[in-house]
């Protein structure tokens, strides 16, 4: 139960952030990718607001359990998986055509209109696949 | 001196600080890292079924929160595309890549970065750039979007 609690406060916290900050506003963020054009800096100031709370909280860690108890997740191992940067390339590109991301796509759904709705479909479809896709890009492509 | 700073700005930072403490939640709470593509994506591809009571709570706050506000702020206009073309393009690509990556703009950008993980910092100047550089061509050169 406490756990439920903690992910609705966060879920909450995450979701007027987003949707106060402006992010859920496309061409704020078509704006901040938009450097050769009017380029609006509003989403480093999300970014960096982001920033301080969580490197506080990372630090807070150190030497502590969660309040739910079991352990704070453990660094990655630093590798720079080929999925990492192909990964990451495919979202920036889908991330630029429509200046929208996981977390303002379903923060936006109550009053994005209908685009919004068939952006959350494709990705939903794209979570879908990408299991598929990832075991045949390390077939096709192994990494090592 | 605050009156020299675009309101959208400040808007931005404060929101930014409810989305960081958001996160504080989740980690020092549940001891999760606060990813809205893997919150989700897990419960799509079955790897999160697991604890699927705790994100689809953490997702109806994400939803809830912007209706609760609406009244006292006044609406958010989206400004998003109605090419259904390029949003589909998008969604498949925000998705596929998300999950290939194992992270987005929250769990690579925010919480990678702030504890300097090397893979959240790779991520988000790849995503960014992918993003930078699909504007320009998408906007300044062909002005489709």
């Amino acid at each position: 139960m406490q756990r439920l609690v903690f992910s609705f406060i966060a879920g909450g916290l995450f979701g007027a952030g987003l949707f106060l900050s402006g992010m859920t506003d496309t061409t704020k963020v078509q704006g901040w990718l938009d450097v050769f054009g009017n380029w609006d800096p509003t989403l480093a100031f999300v970014m960096g607001g982001a920033i301080l709370p969580m490197a506080a909280a990372w630090t807070f860690t150190r030497g502590r359990k969660p309040l739910v108890g079991g352990d704070f997740p453990t660094p990655p191992e630093p590798r720079l998986g080929r999925n990492l940067v192909v990964g990451s390339l495919m979202f920036g590109i889908g991330w630029g055509l429509v200046g929208l991301c996981p977390g303002p796509a379903i923060a936006s759904l109550s009053y994005g209109g209908w685009p919004h709705w068939v952006f959350l479909s494709a990705m939903l479809a794209g979570f879908a696949f990408a299991p598929k896709i990832r075991s045949q890009l390390d077939t096709a492509l192994p990494a090592e | 001196m605050l009156n020299a700073i675009p309101t959208d700005w400040l808007w931005g930072l404060g929101g930014g600080l409810l989305i960081g403490l958001g996160g504080a939640v989740f980690l020092l709470g549940n001891g999760r890292v606060m990813g809205a593509s893997g919150i989700i994506g897990g419960l799509v591809d079955g790897t999160g079924w697991g604890s699927w009571a705790e994100r689809a709570v953490f997702l109806l706050g994400v939803v809830l929160l912007p209706i609760v506000l609406t009244p006292a702020v006044g609406p958010v206009a989206t400004h998003a595309t109605e090419n259904v073309v390029l949003l589909v393009a998008a969604g498949l690509l925000v998705g596929i890549g998300t999950r290939l990556a194992n992270g987005c703009t929250s769990g690579h950008g925010v919480c990678g970065i702030s504890r300097l993980s090397i893979r959240g910092i790779v991520a988000t100047v790849f995503y960014i750039m992918a993003g930078g550089l699909t504007v320009l061509i998408f906007r300044q050169i062909l002005g489709i979007i």
